[in-house]
This record gives structure tokens, C-alpha cells and sequence, in this order.
């Protein structure tokens, strides 16, 4: 029995970082912003986390620091993205490059250092957890019962609507992307402090990709992020636990696999057209300038 | 204060060459305020990262070697990046062409044979073709975004490459380390001049950049990736396929890519190893851009990309910097091409906000 | 101040007899705009711009296209700011930097493109116009209040994105009269409805001015302001030429002042009788490629040579989807469904399509008849480098481009359609749309083709070149080729076509003789099931 509930926690633990960039990134993409710099906020949380609590000795000041770290470094996305109106592929591209080389950078002198782990609450579960949890019914009451929620909402469908009815769409926006970062960077800091408990360079490995592909799986829904992230974490406790007992598999394949099951996802998702079609925010990725 | 753009209709040419040399200017000076932060004397700092390579002609060889995966990676990814497919695998397709490529002298170690090295690069084209294909075909077939999928496989493409050199393809004599045995002579790419470092592979990238030139400025099909590019429903009524191109399109690029990653491998580690992916892949994303996706500009932008590596390995031994600046150095640069990007399509003003009024 | 007029004529709203009570000093304008003048680049869109309307009175606004109306028009309802001018309500000098602004005064605003939001439901869409936090439950419980007072039918949960374009627009003027505004503001409000539609729309607003309510009335259908509105002020080039009383003057003298000189008349030519059928449809169905889609039913139709099929129906019936279709942008299942020239064409491409002597002109002119960034010799070359490749592709596989061969098409076609343009070979985006449109259709004219298939050839395009077009279509079919076209504007369909078939929800009717069909009977098919419905 214990195996099982040791097995569900490191299952929590796996998904958790997974589900707060995602639940992040579905509010950024909900405003019609696509953000694919998910990844290089995520690392810039780890860092950030990482060293406030080197710095405070306490992991919760690691997290605060964390969340803002996240925020702070997703307005470079969205000033060029929102006020300039660079194309958000690539800035987002470039949002990952720079996160993952500024983190390397920061977190040198941390390398081979012991962290500080932040201990579980209750159930054997910490802090982030249980905020990650509730985020994602924050954001459906946020997203589907709030007046805010729906102008987000109409901002993602057609800003130039919006813009007509006297909404301030790039702040919306930008409160957004603001939010996506803080999430990604609170994520990042789960990795640093919760889940590895260390520096790494480079940690996230691929994370963020993972938690944009989820937000195409749960086709923008909150609650099916849940499904999704925990699908994934599964997956990769999975694969640990083959290592773990010498399966006769190499273990690079196990490592392998939750990218593949990404790329297995994607085209499930993909070739269910109504579906994403419909739940697309129809503004996604466009570039908005409004005209004075 | 508020920003304000101004469409310019057509875009303005001025700015269109200038773009990317401000963006130069901002990200060297922002390495400046990086350096003063760090507490080195910035000016030292900057010479060292930016002119000293330039001065030495080892480091002038390293830049060519450097710049020859980035701009023959680059180049592939600017038709795509102009036909709207973005391929950010580039990583994978260098990795899976590399091995490849590296699968006959290290398959039949004893093959001595002119036929070997063009069938080497043959197989690396092949292998960066047939993995940038996986994305491709799933992009045109079931719409699946190509960016996500790409990009995780890389990481498989990491993962697959880690285990040969480690598995079946290491060297038994390499005393456990990962890597499979070293070339003959036959299976080396050769130097352009006796002695040098840079080998054929620099000969490649110049001759790809300018045939592509050629293809996207003078030919029906760069026009088709233009105006499948800008406008897929206007590429559609002017009869073109979307889905075509883009496999044609990942087809080219992951054939570029695996052709670095071949000519990386026999050209100057001269075996598989586990140290082939270092990021070439994403860097040619910077020098995509920066070159403004015309492959002439990418030229120019690949040797500009490979001087903040080479720099970076003077400034971390002259200065005590870490290499990983180099990164952020790129990152930047990134950053500030794209923002002065705006500046070709966009008029920008600086508004004083309207004083607020009484009650509204 | 002591008086608070917005109460006022909220009570005088509510008690539904303001036309009835005397409102003091009538002359009295409830708004007021002086000397406004915006400048966008070079352009002066407005030009020290004086306008007034009075409580109680439909007032319309006449202009061409460009003509400045809309950019007075989002001025007035504050989503444009002036760069010099003053604006009063009710004799107070007032700013309105906002819609929401605009709305605090009591100004109401129903878009030509309605600013609505597909993704959401009525009831959500109503509610985001609020400035405040209104229950959902209660924005729909005025919704169906509202929309039973004034006769406009509305299911609050409906998802807009299901909804026609007459439903949708509703919801705008719903939207609209929650705000309980004193000026209602519509721009060009009958672009998108039957005939049928439009008189239920004239019934609500004569209802809403014996209210009291004053109604700014964006048009240039002359006949419609000839029959509702009791004033109008004329735009031209940014600058008001003429205010009047619409009903003391003539259509003639109307669109005069419109268009500040006399249009061309089109002139009429006797058709070949040829019996030769050039574009046959056969049992052409096509399921929705997307959910937002239109499918066809079992559309049949033949077009002769000579002749001019005009297809008449309210956008969103499948006009876009039947264009597709013809064009080969989307292949049909069988070859026989499509026939050009005696080809069965229904499995090739647009390019063969083309090859075979069709020449396709799309509604959209930027971004789908022409890419905005390429210069005009760019985008000759992308509606014909499959027809025309000996001369624009050279040195065969390799496909070089003739660059000089393409300027000389591109110089031909501007002169011939009186392509007015700033530079030789300018970006097609910065082509005014009338200019652009002829380029376009130009382009087409210029490979003589046996069959034109034309989709809206003069929306938003200025009454000048509208003129141009149409006649260059008629001498198109004159000179014995067949044209199908397809537009929602029925002047235009009684004005060029020879025989008339009307769309609604993907089906088609058969085509009758011109001669012999009404406005009427073309509005009722226009309706189709569209009336059971409603």
C-alpha cells in the first residue's frame, strides 16, 4: 500500500510543475497571445527560486521570488510581442534562448550545491501543490463566472471587437502574459525546490514545450489540464520506475518517452478538427495594433 | 508616455538594411552595462569578446569552422520561416544527419574508398531530410502544430544519439568513454587549404546560401514561399499547396541541417560522440533572423553569431566570464533584432498621454 | 448645472411618448460637432467637419466610400480621437475619449462590421458592454424584454458564432438599447439584410423615434434615406458639401451630391444569342470544410456564353463556398460536377482551371486577389503563372521569373483600368480599394478569358470605379464570353446581369431572364427558410 501512495506522491510532484505552466500559458493563449517562451520563464523560476532560498534560507521566499522572477521576465515577451508587435513565435523562441543562457549564467556558482527543500505540508504533498490545485479552479471561476474572465475571453476571440467596444485589449494582454510568466516561474520553482531539490542547468528539460502541447490536449479547458498534466506525470514516473528496476530497456528510450507521448497527443488532438477549431481562440498568435 | 506604430504601407527599405546593425549596436551595448554589472571594465570586456578574435588568425579559422553549421542550418531555416513553417527542430535534424552520415565508417570502419565520403554526406542529407519529414507530414496531414513536434524531437534525436555512442556504437577501445571510433582518412572531410582547420563544409555553406538566393529572389518557387508565407488563402487561389510546400520546405531544411551535422562530424570531430548537439540548431534561429532571412545575410550573420562563441571562450580565459554569457549574448540579440524589425513595418512615436478629464 | 437632460430623456424614453411631450425649444441639437478635423499620414480624413442632429429625428449621412462618414462616426462614438474640433451634447462642450465615454453620455453605436464576439453567447456579449459587474441572469432577462418590445427575436443563449447575419445584428441594436441612449448611431445597417429584413428594421426605428430617441443613419442607398430620414448632411472628400431635407430632393440630385459629378451610365449591349454553354454545373454539393461553414446542396447551373449570371443573396449563404468550388480552390468528388468549355474540370486545380480558359476574381482583394506586400507586377504573376508560364516562367524546370515582362503586364492593365496609383510598381496594399479592385479585375480582362467568375466585384469600392467595373463586365460577355456573378448588392445584379439566381443556405435557384424578375421576388428567395425561421 505504501508503495502506492509513494508512488501517487512522486506522480504529484512529476505533474505539478507541469500543470502550473500550463494553467499559465491557458490564460495567456485565452487572451489570444501565444507564448512560446514558456520554457525560458520556467528556468528563469528555478534560478530565481533557487537562490532566494540559497540567499533567505527559506523556500517559500524562494517561491515569492519565483512567482516575480517568472512575471518580471515575461514583460520582455510582452513589450516586444504587445507594444511592438514583434512576431510572437519568434520572440517567444527568443524568451527561451535568453531564459535558458541567463539562467546558466546566474546559476553557476550553484551547481553540485545541496538546495533547500521546501517540506510537505500535508498528505505528504508541499505548498506548491496544493496552489496548483487550486489555481485550476480559480481560473475556471475566474475564466467562466467573472466579468474580468470575459473580457479576457473576448479579447482572444476578436481584439478588434474589443478594442471597438472600448476594452483596453493590450493590457488585458499584458496582465496575462504577466500572469502565464508568474505561473511558469512558480512551476520552475516547484522543479528547483520540490521536485529535484537542485540546481541544474538546463532542468526544465523540455517542460514548457510539454505544458504548451497540454493546452492544445485540454483544447483550452482548465479543468482538462488536470487530465493531461497528470497523464504526463504518470508517464514519467513510469519510465523512472523501469529505470529504477532495470527493465531491458535502454534507459534513454524510457527518457524518450514522455516527448514521444507528446507527439502522439498532439496528433490525436490534431486530427479531432472540430474540436480545436471551435475552441481555438480565434485571435491566437495574431498581431493587434489599434488604430488612433 | 505611450507608444504609438504607424503601418507604413510597403514597408520602409531604409530600415530594412539598418535593422540589424542597430540591433548589433544594442546588444553590444548591453553586453557593455552586462560586463559593468559583473564588475570587469566593460570596454576591456567588450574588446576582448568582440575585436581580439578578429586579430588572431586562429581564432579568425575557429570563426569559419563555427559559422559553417550555423549558416548551412540558418539557411533551411529561413525558407521556412518565410513560407510560414517553423521548423524549430533544427537541432535533431543536425544530429540524426550527423549520425547518419557517421553510420558507414562506423558500420564498415574498414571501407576505404573515394565513394565513401560523398555517400557519407549523402546519408547525412538524407537522415536530417527523413527526420525533419516526421514534423512535415504531420503538420500537411493532420494539422498538428509543427513547433511542438519538432521540438520534441530533439530531445528524442539527444536521447537516441546518447545511446548509440554509449551502446552499440562505442568504441570498445575508447576506455569506456562514450564515442565510436575515429574515421579513416577516407570518411574526413578535407581541409580547404593544407593545415587549416576549416574544412569543406565552409565551401558547402556558401554555395547553398547563394543557389538559395538565387531560388527564393529569381524563381517561381521563392515565389510561391513568399506568397504562401504572407498570405496562405492568396497562395491557394494562385494554386499553390500549402501542404506541399511545407513538406518540400522541411525537406530542404532537414537536408541543410543533417548536411552541418555530417560535415561537423567528419569534418572536424572526426567520429560520433556524445558532444555533437550543442545548440547550433537554436543558434541558427538567431542567425536566421539576423540575416533577415535573405541566406546572403546569412552569411554575414553566421560569422557574427560564431564570433560571440569564440569570444566567449577568450572572455572566460582572459576575464574569468563564464562561456555561458555567450548565450545571453544571444539571446539578446535575438531580442533586439526582432524589436527593430517593428521599426521596418511601423512608424513609432512617443505619445504624452491626454491629461485625464473630470469625471468620466 | 441643474438640470440633468440624460434623466430627462431617460423618462422620456421610458414613458414611451416622446414625440408627444413637447421637448423644450425642438431646434434644440442634441449634438453637436465643430471644425473636426483628423489626419491620418497625408490623409485628411475629415476636414473642419460640422454636423447637428435634434432630438427626435432620423438624420442620415450620405457619402461614397472614403468619403469621411466612419471616421466622423467613430469620432462621435469616441473610438477616434479628433486632431482639432469640439464636440457638444446638449450645448456642453465634451471629450469623448472612449466608447465607454461615449455611452456615459447616452450614445449608442451599431457597427456595419459587428463588433461581436463568435466565441461567446449573446447574453455574454451584451453583458460585456456594461461598465459594470451585471449577472449574466439579468442581462438575459433584459434581453428577452427588450427584444419582445421592439419585435427582434433572440435566444440570449445562443452561441453568436450559430447565429445569421440578421440575428447578429440584433444583438447589436439590443446591445444598443440597454444603454438607453438618446442617440442611436447605425452604419450602413441594410448592407446585410433583404429587403423584408430591412423594412421590419425601419418599423423598430420609427418606433424608436417616437420615442424621442435621435438616430444617426449611415447610408448611401438613397432610396432608404429618401424614405426614413427627415434630414441629411453629404461628405465629400472629408469635407460636408451639402446638408438637406432628403425628401425635397430627387435620387438624382442626391447621388450628385454624393459623388460631386455625374456617373458614367452604363450602357447596355445586345448579347450574341449563342446557345454554347460555357460553365455547367452539375449536382455540385460540398460538405462544411469548417464549422463556420456553408455547405452546398445539390447546386445545378449552366452559364452560356455571351451571357451575365447574376447570383443575388445576403452573404454567409454559401456565395464563398460556391466560388471555391468553381474555382477548384477546393476540389469537388467527381469531374462532371464542374464543366468549362465541355472539360470536366471537377478534380483539377485552380491552375488548369485556369489553363482552360477561366479566370477567377474572389471577394477578398487583400490577402486572397492580391498579397497587400507584393508590388503589382508580383501579383500579375500570381493569379497567371500557370496560364500564362511562356511568358512570365523561363528556362523551363527551373521557372525564372520574367520580371519585365510582368511590369509591362502590370503598366498595361493600370492603363486600361485607370489604375490610379502613387508609384509605377507600388505594394497592391497601398492601392485605395476601388483602385486596387480594378487592378484585380484588370488583371483578368487582360487573358481574355471564355469564362469570368467574379465574387462582389464593386463591395467597398467607390461609385467611379464601380461604374468602370461593371461596365467592363458587360463588355466582357458582349464580346462572347460567359461571366457569373456573384454580389449581394441588388442594384448592381439588376443593373449587369442578364438572368438572376438567388442563394440561400447553400441551395441555389434556377435563373430567370432579368426582364422578368422583381426586386420582391428576389428578396423573398434571398429570405428562402430564413423567414420560416425568424
Amino acid at each position: 500500500m505504501d508503495v502506492w501512495i509513494s508512488i501517487f506522491i512522486s506522480i504529484c510532484a512529476a505533474s505539478t510543475p507541469l500543470l502550473l505552466a500550463a494553467t499559465g500559458e491557458l490564460v495567456v493563449e485565452r487572451s489570444g497571445v501565444l507564448n512560446l517562451g514558456v520554457e525560458g520563464m520556467m528556468i528563469i523560476g528555478a534560478v530565481a527560486g533557487f537562490s532566494a532560498a540559497q540567499a533567505t534560507g527559506n523556500p517559500y521566499a524562494g517561491a515569492v521570488v519565483a512567482v516575480f522572477a517568472g512575471a518580471v521576465f515575461s514583460l520582455l515577451f510582452a513589450f516586444l510581442t504587445l507594444t511592438l508587435v514583434a512576431n510572437q513565435v519568434a520572440t517567444g523562441l527568443a524568451l527561451t534562448i535568453l531564459g535558458l543562457g541567463l539562467s546558466g549564467m546566474i546559476g553557476e556558482h550553484f551547481v553540485g550545491q545541496p538546495g533547500i527543500r521546501m517540506e510537505a505540508l500535508v498528505l505528504g504533498l508541499d505548498a506548491i501543490f496544493y496552489i496548483s490545485i487550486a489555481l485550476i479552479g480559480a481560473v475556471s471561476w475566474f475564466l467562466f463566472r467573472t466579468r474580468a474572465g470575459l473580457m479576457l475571453r473576448s479579447v482572444g476571440d476578436s481584439h478588434t471587437s474589443a478594442h471597438a467596444l472600448g476594452l483596453n485589449v493590450i493590457r488585458i494582454r499584458y496582465l496575462a502574459v504577466m500572469f502565464g510568466g508568474a505561473c511558469a516561474g512558480l512551476g520552475g520553482a516547484h522543479l528547483s525546490l520540490v521536485y529535484v531539490p537542485q540546481w541544474v542547468e538546463g532542468m526544465t528539460a523540455g517542460r514548457g514545450w510539454i505544458a504548451l502541447a497540454l493546452v492544445v490536449f485540454a483544447s483550452w479547458r482548465p479543468a482538462r489540464l488536470l487530465v493531461g498534466a497528470y497523464l504526463f506525470g504518470a508517464v514519467t514516473i513510469a519510465q523512472f520506475h523501469a529505470q529504477a528496476v532495470g527493465v531491458a530497456i535502454p534507459p534513454q528510450f524510457l527518457t524518450s518517452l514522455p516527448y514521444l507521448a507528446t507527439i502522439i497527443v498532439l496528433v490525436l488532438i490534431a486530427r479531432n478538427r472540430r474540436l480545436t477549431m471551435i475552441n481555438t481562440p480565434a485571435a491566437l498568435g495574431q498581431p493587434f495594433v489599434p488604430d488612433r | 508616455m505611450r507608444i504609438e506604430l504607424q503601418k507604413r504601407a510597403g514597408g520602409s527599405s531604409v530600415f530594412a538594411v539598418l535593422s540589424p546593425f542597430v540591433a548589433l549596436l544594442l546588444t553590444v551595448l548591453a553586453g557593455g552595462i552586462m560586463f559593468a554589472l559583473l564588475g570587469k571594465n566593460p570596454v576591456f570586456a567588450l574588446y576582448t569578446y568582440f575585436v581580439e578574435p578578429l586579430a588572431d588568425p586562429w581564432s579568425r579559422e575557429q570563426i569559419l569552422v563555427k559559422a559553417t553549421p550555423l549558416v548551412l542550418i540558418a539557411i533551411g531555416l529561413a525558407v521556412c520561416f518565410r513560407s510560414g513553417n517553423w521548423n524549430i527542430g533544427a537541432e535533431g535534424q543536425y544530429l540524426i544527419g550527423g549520425m547518419f552520415g557517421a553510420a558507414i565508417p562506423v558500420l564498415f570502419n574498414e571501407w576505404q574508398s573515394p565513394l565513401v565520403l560523398p555517400l557519407m554526406l549523402l546519408m547525412g542529407m538524407a537522415g536530417g531530410a527523413l527526420y525533419a519529414f516526421i514534423p512535415a507530414i504531420l503538420k500537411a496531414r493532420f494539422g498538428t502544430n509543427e513547433i511542438l513536434t519538432s521540438l520534441m524531437l530533439v530531445y528524442v534525436a539527444q536521447q537516441f544519439v546518447d545511446w548509440l555512442v554509449r551502446g552499440p556504437w562505442r568504441d570498445p577501445k575508447g576506455f569506456g568513454f562514450p564515442g565510436s571510433k575515429q574515421f579513416n582518412e577516407s570518411a574526413v572531410l578535407p581541409s580547404l587549404s593544407s593545415g587549416s582547420d576549416v574544412h569543406l563544409g565552409a565551401l558547402f555553406a556558401v554555395v547553398a546560401a547563394i543557389a538559395i538566393w538565387f531560388v527564393l529572389t529569381r524563381t517561381l518557387k521563392g515565389f510561391e514561399i513568399a506568397v504562401l508565407g504572407q498570405s496562405p488563402r492568396a497562395g491557394r487561389f494562385a494554386g499553390f499547396s500549402a501542404k506541399r510546400l511545407t513538406i518540400f520546405v522541411f525537406l530542404l531544411s532537414g537536408a541543410l541541417a543533417g548536411l552541418a551535422g555530417i560535415s561537423e562530424v567528419s569534418g572536424s570531430v572526426e567520429k560520433l560522440d556524445d558532444k555533437l548537439s550543442l545548440g547550433y540548431g537554436f543558434a541558427a534561429i538567431i542567425v536566421a533572423f539576423l540575416g533577415r532571412l535573405n541566406p546572403l545575410g546569412i552569411l554575414a550573420a553566421g560569422l557574427v553569431l560564431a564570433l560571440t562563441y569564440i569570444g566567449g571562450e577568450a572572455a572566460q580565459i582572459s576575464l574569468g566570464v563564464s562561456d555561458r554569457a555567450a548565450r545571453v549574448f544571444q539571446g539578446l540579440l535575438l531580442f533586439f533584432v526582432l524589436a527593430c524589425d517593428t521599426l521596418i513595418h511601423y512608424r513609432i512615436r512617443l505619445v504624452s498621454r491626454l491629461p485625464k478629464a473630470g469625471a468620466a | 448645472m441643474g438640470y440633468d437632460f440624460s434623466k430627462k430623456a431617460r423618462i422620456l424614453a421610458k414613458t414611451g411618448k416622446g414625440a408627444a411631450t413637447p421637448v423644450p425649444n425642438v431646434q434644440q441639437p442634441l449634438l453637436e460637432a465643430r471644425g473636426i478635423t483628423k489626419i491620418f499620414g497625408d490623409l485628411r480624413a475629415n476636414d473642419t467637419v460640422d454636423f447637428s442632429i435634434v432630438p427626435g429625428e432620423i438624420h442620415a449621412l450620405l457619402g461614397e466610400n472614403g468619403a469621411g462618414k466612419s471616421t466622423l462616426v467613430k469620432i462621435l462614438f469616441g473610438s477616434l480621437q479628433p486632431n482639432s474640433g469640439e464636440i457638444f451634447w446638449r450645448e456642453k462642450s465634451v471629450s469623448i475619449r472612449s466608447p465607454s465615454e461615449a455611452r456615459g453620455l447616452g450614445i449608442g453605436m451599431v457597427f456595419q462590421h459587428f463588433s461581436l464576439f463568435e466565441a461567446l453567447t449573446v447574453a455574454e456579449n451584451i453583458a460585456l458592454s456594461f461598465g459594470r459587474d451585471t449577472p449574466l441572469q439579468a442581462v438575459s432577462e433584459q434581453t428577452r424584454k427588450l427584444s419582445r418590445q421592439y419585435g427582434l427575436p433572440l435566444d440570449p443563449d445562443a452561441l453568436v458564432g450559430d447565429l445569421s447575419v440578421g440575428q447578429r445584428q440584433r444583438i447589436e441594436i439590443i446591445r444598443c438599447l440597454m444603454q438607453d441612449p438618446a442617440l442611436i448611431i447605425l452604419d450602413e445597417p441594410t448592407s446585410v439584410l433583404t429587403p423584408q429584413e430591412a423594412d421590419t428594421l425601419f418599423e423598430t426605428l420609427f418606433r424608436l423615434r417616437d420615442e424621442g430617441r435621435s438616430i444617426l443613419y449611415i447610408s448611401h442607398r438613397l432610396e432608404e434615406v429618401q424614405r426614413i430620414c427627415s434630414a441629411a448632411t453629404i461628405m465629400r472628400h472629408g469635407k460636408v458639401v451639402d446638408a438637406c431635407d432628403p425628401r425635397e430632393e430627387t435620387a438624382a440630385s442626391l447621388a450628385s451630391k454624393m459623388v460631386g459629378a455625374e456617373i458614367a451610365n452604363i450602357e447596355r449591349r445586345q448579347e450574341p444569342a449563342n446557345d454554347e454553354v460555357v460553365l455547367q454545373l452539375s449536382n455540385l454539393v460540398m460538405d462544411k470544410s469548417n464549422p463556420f461553414a456553408v455547405a452546398l446542396k445539390d447546386i445545378s447551373l449552366s452559364v452560356h456564353a455571351g451571357e451575365i449570371v447574376g447570383i443575388a443573396g445576403i452573404a454567409g449563404n454559401g456565395q464563398s463556398e460556391l466560388f471555391e468550388a468553381i474555382s477548384g480552390e477546393t476540389v469537388q468528388e467527381r469531374a462532371d460536377q464542374v464543366v468549362i468549355d465541355g472539360e470536366p474540370v471537377g478534380l483539377l486545380d485552380i491552375s488548369k482551371r485556369r489553363a482552360i480558359g477561366a479566370a477567377f476574381i474572389p471577394e477578398e482583394r487583400l490577402g486572397h486577389g492580391a498579397v497587400p506586400n507584393m508590388i503589382l507586377s508580383d501579383n500579375i504573376l500570381l493569379a497567371r503563372h500557370a496560364s500564362d508560364a511562356e511568358k512570365f516562367c523561363k528556362m523551363g524546370w527551373m521557372k525564372i521569373i520574367a520580371g519585365k515582362a510582368l511590369r509591362d503586364v502590370a503598366r498595361r492593365v493600370s492603363k486600361v483600368m485607370d489604375v490610379r496609383k502613387s508609384a509605377e510598381n507600388p505594394p497592391a496594399g497601398s492601392l485605395s480599394g476601388g483602385n486596387l479592385q480594378k487592378f484585380i479585375v484588370g488583371r483578368e480582362l487582360d487573358r481574355q478569358p471564355d469564362l469570368l467568375i467574379v465574387n462582389q466585384p464593386t463591395w467597398g469600392v467607390d461609385a467611379g470605379a464601380a461604374a468602370h467595373i461593371r461596365q467592363s463586365l458587360i463588355d466582357l460577355a458582349a464580346s462572347g464570353s460567359a461571366v457569373l456573378m456573384i454580389s449581394q448588392d441588388l442594384d448592381e445584379v439588376f443593373e449587369v446581369a442578364s438572368s438572376i439566381a438567388v442563394m440561400s443556405e447553400g441551395n441555389l435557384s434556377s435563373p430567370q431572364p432579368a426582364s422578368s424578375m422583381t426586386r420582391e421576388q428576389v428578396g423573398l428567395l434571398m429570405a428562402g427558410s430564413q423567414a420560416a425561421m425568424a
